[in-house]
């Protein structure tokens, strides 16, 4: 808590004003693209969305092992913390995805191996919600949804490589690749980045904050605890 | 002109303004949480070193 204190301001900081420029830059400075015209902005919020999305979940799992093998709180906290983020992340991959599907491909919606894989990755975020709201006892809480978070990487990975796995469906391939020397043009490709760095940072800042508001209120549990104990024993 | 919607100014700006709304949502949510969190650690710690007395 020391270490976050001293980084909190400075981490919401900088977010912002990656965020401001990245999707300032990507709205009001990129040209319109020749095939898809002025939609391909929405690329500047879907993209970086997405990739949250699945990472989010990602960082679950990993806090999820950290906690089934180390019992360490914080980690449990950390993927309890992470979940509405996430939650939050799909919902606006899937909307800006409906939007932008809707005038190129006709249609809002398809049974296409992406979009599908999403939608069940968004219901697992849901049902990672709902199961920590439903138990009690926070350490059961944290075992049973780490083993949800294992099952639910399955979707994770397969919304991640979707595209690759079934070359079908309406979704197009991935826009950036690491092991891709060809991407987007170079004056969507640098704005795109700048806004998943702003993603990036705005996602660590809120989960940041959010674990950092559990610890406390874990704490304030165990002093009332502790308080209503002495009470009763004086009583 | 870079900033030329044309005939999809209606999904575009949709798109940004859920998008910008959700985000702003969750970040209103995520520090009001973290606010009445530090309240309530504030007044238990208050309740206990009063108890301690």
């Amino acid at each position: 808590m020391q270490v976050t204190n001293r980084v909190m301001v400075p981490l919401w900081a900088l977010c912002g004003v990656v965020l401001v420029i990245g999707l300032g830059w990507g709205l009001f400075g990129t040209p319109n693209d020749y095939q898809q015209g002025a939609t391909v902005k929405i690329l500047f919020i879907h993209v970086p969305s997405a990739l949250m999305a699945i990472n989010a979940w990602l960082m679950m799992l990993v806090a999820s092992l950290v906690w089934i093998v180390r019992r360490h709180h914080v980690s449990a906290l950390a993927a309890r913390a992470a979940a509405p983020v996430g939650a939050v992340m799909t919902v606006i991959a899937l909307v800006t995805g409906a939007v932008w599907g809707q005038p190129m491909w006709g249609t809002w919606w398809a049974w296409d191996p992406r979009l599908t894989s999403f939608l069940i990755l968004f219901l697992f975020y849901l049902g990672y919600i709902a199961l920590w709201g439903a138990v009690e006892d926070p350490d059961k809480a944290a075992d049973l949804t780490g083993i949800l978070c294992l099952v639910g990487s399955v979707f994770a990975l397969a919304s991640r490589y979707a595209v690759v796995f079934w070359a079908q469906g309406l979704h197009q391939g991935a826009s950036l690749s690491l092991d891709r020397e060809t991407h987007v043009d170079n004056a969507f490709y640098f704005p795109l980045l700048l806004s998943m760095a702003g993603f990036v940072l705005l996602f660590l800042a809120l989960v940041l904050t959010r674990t950092r508001s559990l610890i406390m209120l874990r704490r304030a549990a165990a002093l009332e605890a502790r308080a209503e104990a002495r009470g009763a024993h004086d009583v | 002109m870079m900033f030329d919607l044309g005939p999809y100014v209606i999904p575009v700006m949709s798109a940004w303004a859920a998008t910008l709304g959700l985000l702003g949502l969750l970040v209103a949510v995520s520090v009001r949480e973290a606010q009445r969190a530090r309240a309530r650690l504030v007044a238990a710690e208050a309740l206990d070193a009063g108890e301690e007395k």
